[in-house]
């Protein structure tokens, strides 16, 4: 017979009085396995430890007091791309990926870091501060670069690394958006605004779903919305063509547009590096600040930001003075592409000559569960052929800041992204997402491919192919 | 057992990058897809057959245990360390070698994951027909170290079925190579199939020379609804007796459905007994539609009932959503309780029904859920007892049920495993499906293969030394 010398003991997890997973988020997974097909990290590293359910029983044996916090065991959780591919494999419904961010946050309460605080405490929640922090990297300083990777305490900064990190830089705009954007702007009066609405989205399968229950966007009301834009901080500093786009195409179809400039990170590098107690004082100020400009939604054109925004409810939860404002501000957030397909939207009549291929974030397709919407923008923009690449939603290994922190692991997961983009032979690579664009585009610089394919926002050729009705 | 001078010698051979020690990698080494497990004491990860040929040798002269793993999936404990020593992951090994187009064969590294095998070689127009439900999740090398099956065997036979050669490395270092392209070879015993199955216990399989054929063109995929578990069991037997082979036919019973239902929302029907996936393919479209039309009639006849007791996919997105769902059904089952133990058992497919019927009385009389699901076609069921560890009462009367199963398996002409394997959670039951010669004489084969006994030590054998689960 078999004989049990298994001992399950139901001690006392050794954090106590600390916020940490519960028993229910890790005691049902049955290691099947599942998770290992999906995670990029696993694939680039084939390593155990670098898998999903390897994560998740490091996890359960630190809980249960088996392993320690070690170094080691941190790094294991930083490891994690987020990408959330486990999340949404699994078939009992653990979420790896939650998981290792909430050991993140567990690490950071038994012992907090220093440059967190300031870096999140001290920085994100000030825009000005951040600007004017930020603005070596804006100037493109070797320096700035340095000092930043020793902030995060990369001691090792190889030159191949720091080259890499250069090209993810965008070209960098002078002016930060916010100094720049009005704070409302009226809906566009041009000839557009009257025409019935596109046949494209009158087909949409989500819109006539969404439209019926969104909590602000009844139907009736899909034209003349008092949208309030979110700006994020990567937006705001480094892709302001981009949300000056996003602002354009409200505003042409039918939008007024309200930017608020006081709002704050949404909060995710926090989560990120384990300071969720830092992202729930961010997430209270930001809906704070929504609430005073009684807008219909809330709209980003970042996926980060808006996957976070959604999660103010869940982060709040426990807080029961914020419980319901947070929720009933999480269920007005819609991603720029998400909303543009909610709304009847003009059809652009200037054209774009090539072929584009769209890679999902992360925090889109699985964060939001927005995939077609994008693609739908782009398929109502004459010239333009869209051209899916294999594995379209598999992360490209940006992470935020993993080409930093992990860099040679987000590298191999970057080649096998571009691998696929490069095939598609395409003009443009779309992606809602400024984590992801500058991820490919040091993808494609290292092909020296940066000449034949641009990385663009998907609502940014929209707003080029209005742009273009003047031609 | 493992000193520094050993780690050193295996960093020599693979690369520090490739050997792990550090208390969070052995904790990752330490488990497979079962509940069991059990830390290595050091982990090295080859690239080459050589690599495995100069572990070995220094495993066999330091007398160190070896344990070969790829993904690690399997569900009978076969990979986890349990007397410690090494853990020896061959998931680098991951080259495709040769796809031969010409004698329809593809040369392989055991860590290949099938799936990838198969999507390499269905681009070509060819496939590699067998399909175990961790298909995206297990390598070749494990696959054909446990003989893995999978829902296609009922039409087109298992991973066995499909190897025409091996590179092993034996326990000692040495290279053999068993087979080759030619498809027949009576020259010596079948060294092939001696390997097939033995689950790493006789020696390391490092590459694999399978067998392809032409991918089918036309496929199509039913769905029938039962309003009770025994009309399901019984239409099994009615479609094969018409002389119709679909290339599967699996079976769900309603705990399966309903955890299926509430992991991957497909609209199954929650109030009835069981569902049958049926598949038919072929060359032809006008005889697969026409036979799959035949099964939906005799599902039909059998109380397959009302308007939507069968359907068929409309098209290949529904198809694949439908076998993602088959695939997930295992680990889904784990929704209703933390610790499964999945069952493997094979009976002639006759006994289908009576076996179905008698496990569902085996789980009213020890008071357990066991969920029946698996390939009903070929004979090979899957229960799946549901319980929580920590309840000693439970696990007790868990163990009470597993011979019972394994009894009721023996006495209806089947046996313990299809697919899964023997490991160690099915060694004690061994000799009651077996028999005393056939066990000694394996064991001789076991001893002379790998005399100090470093391979997969405690594995398969009832009398092997160690180890508690």
């Amino acid at each position: 017979m078999m004989k049990s010398e298994q001992k399950v003991t139901m001690v006392d997890h050794p954090f106590v009085d600390l916020e940490t997973p519960t028993e229910e988020q890790y005691l049902f997974c049955i290691r099947c396995g599942l998770c290992l097909a999906t995670c990029p990290t696993y694939r680039a590293s084939l390593k155990e430890t670098e898998s999903p359910r390897g994560r998740v029983m490091l996890i359960r044996k630190a809980l249960e007091g088996e392993l320690e916090l070690t170094p080691n065991f941190n790094d294991q959780m930083q490891k994690c791309m987020a990408c959330l591919a486990c999340n949404a494999i699994c078939p009992v419904g653990i979420k790896p990926a939650d998981l290792a961010l909430n050991m993140r946050y567990v690490a950071e309460q038994v012992e907090p870091s220093g440059w967190k605080e300031k870096l999140f405490g001290g920085l994100l929640p000030h825009p000005r501060r951040m600007e004017w922090g930020t603005l070596p990297l804006r100037l493109y300083q070797k320096l700035g670069l340095r000092r930043l990777a020793n902030t995060l305490r990369i001691t090792r900064v190889l030159p191949a690394q720091l080259r890499d990190l250069e090209r993810q830089l965008p070209q960098v705009p002078g002016r930060p958006l916010r100094s720049r954007l009005p704070e409302v702007i009226a809906p566009s009066t041009s000839s557009g605004r009257l025409r019935s609405p596109s046949t494209n989205f009158a087909q949409h399968p989500e819109r006539s779903e969404r439209a019926g229950r969104g909590p602000s966007t009844g139907s009736g009301r899909l034209r003349g919305l008092r949208v309030g834009f979110f700006l994020g901080c990567a937006q705001n500093l480094l892709f302001a063509e981009e949300s000056e786009a996003s602002a354009r195409v409200l505003v042409r179809n039918g939008c007024e547009v309200v930017t608020p400039k006081d709002v704050q990170c949404c909060g995710m590098p926090a989560i990120g590096y384990g300071r969720q107690e830092i992202m729930r004082e961010m997430a209270k100020h930001n809906i704070a600040c929504f609430e005073r400009l009684n807008v219909d939604v809330i709209v980003t054109d970042c996926a980060t930001c808006g996957s976070t925004l959604k999660e103010y409810g869940h982060y709040l939860a426990g807080e029961p003075e914020w419980a319901e404002r947070a929720r009933a501000f999480s269920d007005r957030v819609r991603d720029v592409s998400e909303f543009l397909a909610e709304i009847p939207l003009d059809k652009p009549r200037g054209r774009i000559e090539g072929k584009v291929t769209y890679h999902d974030p992360c925090h889109l397709v699985r964060g939001q569960g927005v995939a077609a919407q994008p693609r739908l923008l782009l398929g109502m923009i004459d010239g333009l052929e869209l051209v899916e690449m294999e594995e379209a939603d598999w992360c490209c290994g940006s992470a935020g800041s993993q080409l930093i922190t992990h860099y040679e692991d987000s590298l191999a997961i970057l080649e096998r992204k571009i691998d696929h983009v490069q095939a598609t032979g395409a003009d443009y690579v779309a992606s809602g997402c400024p984590g992801c664009q500058m991820q490919l585009t040091v993808g494609l610089k290292r092909r020296g491919l940066e000449k034949r394919m641009q990385v663009v926002h998907p609502v940014l050729l929209l707003d080029r192919a209005y742009q273009n009705e003047r031609h | 057992m493992i000193n520094t001078g050993i780690v050193k010698e295996l960093e020599r051979i693979v690369g520090t990058k490739n050997v792990f020690t550090s208390p969070e990698d052995l904790v990752s080494y330490s488990f497979d897809g079962t509940f069991a497990e059990h830390r290595p004491d050091v982990v090295a990860q080859p690239a080459t057959t050589e690599h495995v040929s100069r572990i070995l040798a220094l495993a066999d002269r330091e007398g160190i245990p070896v344990v070969p793993r790829g993904m690690a999936t399997g569900l009978a404990a076969a990979s986890i360390p349990f007397g410690g020593g090494l853990a020896l992951s061959l998931i680098r090994m991951n080259r495709v070698l040769e796809i031969d187009e010409e004698n329809m064969t593809a040369r392989v590294e055991a860590g290949v994951v099938t799936a990838d095998l198969q999507a390499e070689v269905e681009k070509r127009g060819l496939f590699y027909p067998p399909d175990p439900s961790s298909v995206r999740h297990s390598t070749l090398g494990g696959n054909v170290a446990c003989n893995a099956g999978g829902p296609r065997c009922l039409k087109y036979g298992i991973t066995g079925d499909y190897v025409l050669g091996l590179t092993v490395v034996l326990a000692d270092g040495r290279v053999v190579e068993t087979g080759g392209k030619a498809i027949k070879n009576v020259t010596g015993y079948n060294m092939t199939q001696l390997f097939i199955g033995s689950e790493g216990t006789l020696g390391v399989i490092t590459e694999i020379l399978v067998k392809l054929i032409g991918k089918p063109r036309h496929v199509r995929t039913a769905l029938a609804t039962f309003d009770k578990l025994d009309d399901a069991s019984r239409t099994v037997n009615a479609i094969l007796l018409k002389g119709i082979v679909p290339a599967t036919l699996e079976l769900m019973d309603e705990t399966a459905i309903a955890c299926i239902e509430e992991a991957m929302h497909l609209d199954l029907p929650l109030d009835k007994e069981a569902i049958l996936i049926i598949e038919c393919d072929g060359n032809d479209e006008g005889t697969v539609l026409r036979e799959i039309d035949r099964v939906a009639d005799i599902c039909r006849e059998n109380g397959a009932a009302g308007a939507d007791g069968v359907r068929v996919a409309k098209n290949e997105a529904e198809r694949a959503k439908l076998w993602q769902a088959r695939r997930s059904v295992s680990p889904s089952l784990a929704r209703k309780a933390p610790n499964k133990l999945g069952e493997d058992i094979s009976v002639p497919r006759s006994q289908i029904p009576a076996a179905v019927r008698r496990i569902k009385e085996i789980s009213r009389q020890y008071d357990l859920p066991i969920v029946v699901f698996g390939h009903a076609g070929d004979g090979n069921l899957h229960p799946n007892v549901l319980f929580d560890m920590r309840d000693a009462d439970q696990w007790a009367r868990v163990q009470e049920v597993v011979s019972e199963i394994f009894a009721l398996a023996v006495e209806l002409g089947g046996t313990l495993s299809g697919e899964h394997g023997v490991g160690v959670l099915k060694r004690a039951y061994l000799e009651s499906a077996l028999g005393a010669d056939s066990i000694e004489i394996q064991e001789r084969i076991k001893r002379a293969l790998d005399p100090k006994g470093i391979l997969c030590p405690g594995k398969i054998f009832p009398q092997a030394e160690v180890v508690a689960i």
